[in-house]
């Protein structure tokens, strides 16, 4: 039995930015650090999680069978093949947000806490019930956001939301960086983001074509390419979760020679 | 507002300034906006209702006047930039005072706006 389990929701407002790749390389990663850690699938109406993790065809038991007492918690959960610290509480049927109320969020989660160091919840998006939902179950939280105009607005409004329900501490993913694109600086940098939004940056996370290869194949990056630049990024924000002192990653060492040292030159700051 | 070499550059050759800053800009308008849940509206019967107030006691420029919300670090602060008229020897126009003593607890920020 785990004490002080860590309890975070993964959200982010703007759909489609990078919770559920998120949190499926978390919970690996975490899962290889020795934690034992549960991955909640909190999306009811379009479920993704169990996909992302290649467990989708393992599913016997939801989170619905086991709040209506059909099953016992440990029935439904899905132990992960290669990682046996990582479990998935699968999504129930999307009919489940009719009824699903924070009290029955509260529920689920107060039953993995007692056996993981670790929950992660993956959040829907939006800020409706669904969000508001897993918000009430959670004590901390990540709020995952793209250097973009609509991702970041949208990441306020949450922020705001979590801070008036006092969910501490709140911290940002800056997802699908283009270091080339941000020295140029044809995309908003990570201190806009970062000063914008006020928040203590978790860390960043490179643009990566390897991410949809891994998803194809329901291996996370971080289970089996963890050279790839993403899935560095991913294991340092599951380092700096254990609070490992971790540098940044600078996007713009990233790109390297005479053209970024150029680059470099032209994003000095003068006033 | 941070410039970059960049950025100088740009407006010396007064070519279009990157995207980045662009999107900056306007995200802190749309957000002072987002975080306060003033409508346009609403900021305008403002404007006009604090611009009345001070016009009592000195004269300003009413077309000039603009109160706008700036917002940072989560705190968003209501500026008002209110260009008081001069006479010609350069005093500050006051008007004749008439019953002072409610609205002198207005609150009004006259703060410059210029970055
Ligand atoms: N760092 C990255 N580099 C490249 N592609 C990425 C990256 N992160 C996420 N993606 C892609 O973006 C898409 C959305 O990712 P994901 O499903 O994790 O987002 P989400 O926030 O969970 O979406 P939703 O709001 O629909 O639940 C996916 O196709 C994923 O492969
Ligand atoms: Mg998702």
């Amino acid at each position: 039995m785990a004490t002080d389990t860590r309890v975070i929701l993964i959200c982010s407002g703007k759909g489609g930015v990078g919770k559920t790749t998120l949190t499926a390389n978390l919970g690996i990663s975490l899962a290889r650090q020795g934690l034992t850690t549960a991955v909640l699938d909190a999306d009811f109406g379009l479920r993704n999680l169990d996909l992302l993790l290649g467990l989708e065809n393992r599913i016997v038991y939801t989170a619905q069978e086991v709040l209506e007492e059909e099953c016992r918690l440990d029935q439904a959960l899905v132990k992960h093949k290669q990682e046996s610290n990582l479990s998935l509480l699968p999504a129930g049927n999307p009919r489940m947000l009719d009824w699903l109320k924070p009290d029955d969020m509260k529920r689920i989660v107060d039953m993995l806490k007692e056996h993981f160091n670790y929950v992660l919840i993956d959040c829907p998006a939006g800020v409706e019930d669904g969000f508001k939902n897993a918000m009430s179950a959670s004590q901390e939280a990540i709020v995952v956001t793209n250097p973009e105009v609509s991702a970041v607005r949208d990441a306020d409004r949450v922020i705001g939301l979590l801070n008036t329900n006092a969910i501490k501490p709140v911290q940002l993913v800056l997802n699908r960086v283009r270091p080339k694109m941000m020295a140029n600086q044809e995309m908003l940098s990570i201190d806009d983001v970062t000063d914008i939004l006020a928040l203590p940056l978790l860390g960043l996370v490179l643009e990566d074509e390897q991410v949809i290869v891994s998803t194809n194949r329901g291996e996370p990056l971080t289970l089996n390419s963890v050279n790839s630049p993403a899935a560095k990024c991913y294991l340092n924000i599951a380092k700096r979760l254990q609070g490992e002192n971790i540098p940044l990653i600078d996007p713009a060492e990233e790109s390297s020679g005479l053209g970024a040292k150029f680059r470099r030159l032209m994003q000095t700051k003068i006033f | 507002m941070a410039m970059t070499l960049r950025d100088i550059i740009n407006k010396l050759l007064r070519r279009q300034p990157a995207s980045a800053s662009t999107a900056r800009e306007r995200l802190q308008l749309v957000l002072a906006h987002d975080r306060s849940d003033l409508s346009t509206e609403l900021l305008d019967q403002m404007r006009r209702e604090i611009l009345e107030v001070v016009a009592k006691y000195v004269e300003i420029d009413v077309d000039e006047g603009a109160v706008s919300l700036e917002t940072e670090d989560r705190m968003t602060a209501l500026v008002a930039n209110l260009p008081i008229k001069r006479t010609m020897t350069g005093q500050i126009k006051l008007k004749e005072h008439k019953d002072q003593s409610e609205e002198n607890s207005q609150e009004t920020e006259g703060k410059d706006q210029n970055y």
